[in-house]
């Protein structure tokens, strides 16, 4: 007998899903075990399904949420003290998309449900994601997913359509890319640090048609929730998906949340989730390495997630560039952000600082930034928002007393949802306004027209907010302990 | 197959960006719509209008040239970024039919082929000459059956797209007719892969 071909990760979940293969012709039809739906990029899909006279095929594998579009103040719309256009343009959505669950028997955990949060934040939160799984969501986020070691990958709207009508989606095999982070994380250097780090690396098209697999001992030595932070942010180097092999972590997290396999079923499944690792000796397309022990806390410059740069560096020359064009992206970026080459971006005043979005929402990175707000004051004339990723990270950190020392220190606490992320809901910056934000885009205008977003982990984040310029989370760390 | 619909020729509109995100394709703000159609003024909302709403007069979309003109010439890495199909939608609601770059994001790519907005991938050098090229009147040649782009100089050259999508968009068809018929294939799969979870016991567990 020959041994069988060692396989990646995603080489397993990739077959395990396999309803037709792939051929010359035809790209493969794939199997979806969690469909996860929002309002904002459904409603068009919802229409092809009534006009064609189709039905969802699996609800027991769908769920939906607002998160998008929502208010993040309390009372949801109805405590709004103005109802413009754009808020009645967000009623009708998430009104319509009401319409379309209950036609459609889609479980809907709406505005207003203990279980409402940012799509990214509640499946694994329940428990719906699992090792295993295939995950799409009308959404470039889905990445986070892959965290448990799923495959996981936004989708268009109608695509969505497809899933729901077929609970398939029609695939060409991605390549595979390692990323392999090996060493210990120094104080002050977060998971957010790792992936910013990553994307700086590859650039933002630089996995552009492969999935990530993310390995080493710094990988091994993370949370769930740090590896979710990871991988939510594969798509900004262009990935088509990120994950993560599941082991003593993913089932320490999973065991005993609400949709996890309970009893005979779970050890049935821990012992199949074992076998999701990639073989000695399988091959993937490319690989990376960064040295976990070399990084330091991270934050971009430019207008896009690939434009990162050590929080204690000078921000890099364009001139460095080779390719004209590259430069020229460069030089715009620069422009747009109003900073200048060579200069320390520490120091640098700042308007707004923004906790929140399915990269930096959960729990842990809310004890991280009240860790370093605690005793301490948001500087003057900064504005600070705290938006918990779910109602349930809400309620467990109003149980730790979280929110008073956010309170407390001059920040506003807020109900859960995607918020000032994508400024959908009315939380948005002014013009010209520099924020520091744990989200994930930094793309012009992408937190409120002509704002102008650096992207950083909660820490360096909650550094900015105490001192009202870009500071190196590092002296505060050292501050706190001495 | 009836190839004339996708044998076109067309002036083209040259952004010479890299980049370009859906965010600056199709602002967010404008996704609380629940309709495909009504997007394409607002593509590019935030560099084709001024603060006070104007046209943004240096904006290429804005020049005479871009009038009529079916081809987008957009520089590497093109509609990165959100998944948002919107983009897509606003690109053929400002009367593109394809676009042209050194490289597509993935989920951009998918999502225009689906909407009949043909991603043409060429190379760097192509792309270099695309934009450099000055004549405002300078036209390009698009033939999906033959897979063809002819240059301005009358050189041509074969562009790749996936089988199924060129056989889709010759056609008329659609992925969603594809995944219909294979219904009896995904029936099969369900009865050997059966869910590990239930949805719809959210409805009764508070
Ligand atoms: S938090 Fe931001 S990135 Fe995440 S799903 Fe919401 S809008 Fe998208």
């Amino acid at each position: 007998m020959t041994p069988a071909t060692p396989r990646t990760l995603f080489e397993k979940l990739w077959e395990r899903h396999v309803v037709r293969a792939e051929t010359p012709e035809t790209p493969a039809v794939l199997y979806v075990d969690l469909h996860l739906v929002h309002e904002v990029t459904s409603a068009q899909a919802f229409t092809v399904l009534r006009e064609r006279g189709l039905t969802v095929r699996a609800p027991h594998r769908t769920v939906a949420t607002m998160d998008h579009s929502t208010p993040t103040t309390r009372g949801g719309f109805a405590g709004l003290p103005i109802r413009d256009a754009g808020t009645n343009a967000r009623v009708a959505q998430v009104e319509q998309l009401s319409r379309n669950c209950e036609q459609f028997g889609i479980p809907l955990l709406a505005l207003g449900d203990r279980r409402q949060g940012i799509v990214h934040v509640i499946g694994p939160e329940l428990g719906l994601t699992q090792p295993g799984m295939t995950v799409v969501c009308g959404d470039s986020h889905t990445s986070t997913h892959g965290a448990f070691g799923a495959l996981a990958f936004g989708i268009g709207t109608s695509q969505v359509g497809h899933v729901l009508a077929s609970q398939c989606v029609l695939q060409t095999k991605p390549k595979t890319l390692e990323v392999k982070i090996d060493g210990t994380l120094s104080p002050g250097v977060t998971a957010k640090d790792v992936i910013l780090a990553v994307c700086t690396r590859l650039g933002i098209g630089g996995a552009t048609g492969h999935v990530i697999e993310y390995r080493g001992s710094a990988i091994r030595a993370m949370s769930m929730e740090e590896r979710m932070t990871v991988c939510n942010m594969s798509i900004e180097a262009g990935a088509r998906a990120g994950m993560i092999a599941p082991d003593e972590t993913t089932f320490a997290f999973l065991r005993d949340r609400p949709h996890a396999p309970q009893g005979a079923a779970w050890d049935a499944a821990i012992a199949d989730w074992r076998t999701l690792t990639t073989d000695e000796g399988a091959r993937f397309d490319r690989s990376v390495t960064l040295d976990g022990d070399a990084l330091a806390p991270m934050i971009t410059y430019g207008t896009n997630p690939g434009m990162g740069m050590a929080i204690d560096d000078a921000i890099p020359h364009p001139d460095r560039l080779e390719d004209r064009s590259e430069r020229e992206n460069a030089e715009r970026a620069l422009r747009y952000m109003g900073l200048t080459a060579g200069d320390m971006l520490a120091g640098t005043a700042i308007d707004v600082v923004f906790f929140g979005s399915c990269t930096n929402s959960r729990i842990s990175d809310l004890r991280a930034a009240a860790g370093m707000l605690r005793g301490r004051q948001v500087a003057r004339g900064v504005r600070a928002l705290v938006v918990p990723g779910s109602q349930q990270v809400k309620r467990q950190a109003e149980l730790e007393g979280l929110d008073k020392i956010f309170i407390e220190a001059g920040a506003e606490w807020r109900e859960s949802g995607c918020s000032m992320c994508i400024a959908m809901n009315g939380d948005q910056l002014r013009p010209g306004e520099l924020a520091v934000s744990t989200s994930n885009r930094n793309f012009e205008g992408r937190q409120g027209t002509g704002g102008r977003t650096l992207l950083a982990s909660p820490l360096t984040a909650a550094a900015a907010a105490v001192t009202g310029v870009i500071t190196d989370p590092r002296t505060l760390l050292a501050a706190a302990v001495a | 197959m009836s190839g004339t619909k996708w044998k076109f020729e067309s002036s083209y509109v040259r952004l010479p960006r890299e980049n370009v995100d859906t965010d600056q394709i199709i602002p967010a703000r404008f996704l609380t719509t629940t309709n495909r159609a009504g997007l394409g003024p607002n593509a590019f909302h935030d560099w084709r209008y001024l603060s006070d709403g104007s046209p943004n007069p240096d904006f290429v979309l804005n020049r005479p040239e871009a009038n009529g003109a079916e081809i987008l010439v957009a520089g590497q890495n093109f509609g990165c970024g959100s998944s948002r199909e919107h983009a897509v939608w606003a690109l053929a609601g400002s009367g593109f039919r394809a676009v042209i770059s050194s490289e597509f994001a993935d989920i951009f790519r998918g999502n225009a082929l689906i909407n009949g907005l043909l991603p043409i991938e060429v190379t760097p050098q192509v792309l270099g000459v695309l934009m450099q090229n000055d004549l405002p009147d300078a036209r390009l040649g698009v033939d999906l059956e033959a897979q063809t782009l002819t240059l301005p100089d009358g050189a041509v050259l074969r562009f790749a797209v996936p089988a199924f999508s060129r056989y889709s968009m010759l056609n008329d068809t659609d992925e969603m007719s594809f995944l219909l018929g294979a219904a009896p294939d995904i029936a099969a799969y369900e009865r050997t892969h059966p869910a590990s979870i239930d949805t719809t016991r959210l409805r009764t567990h508070g």
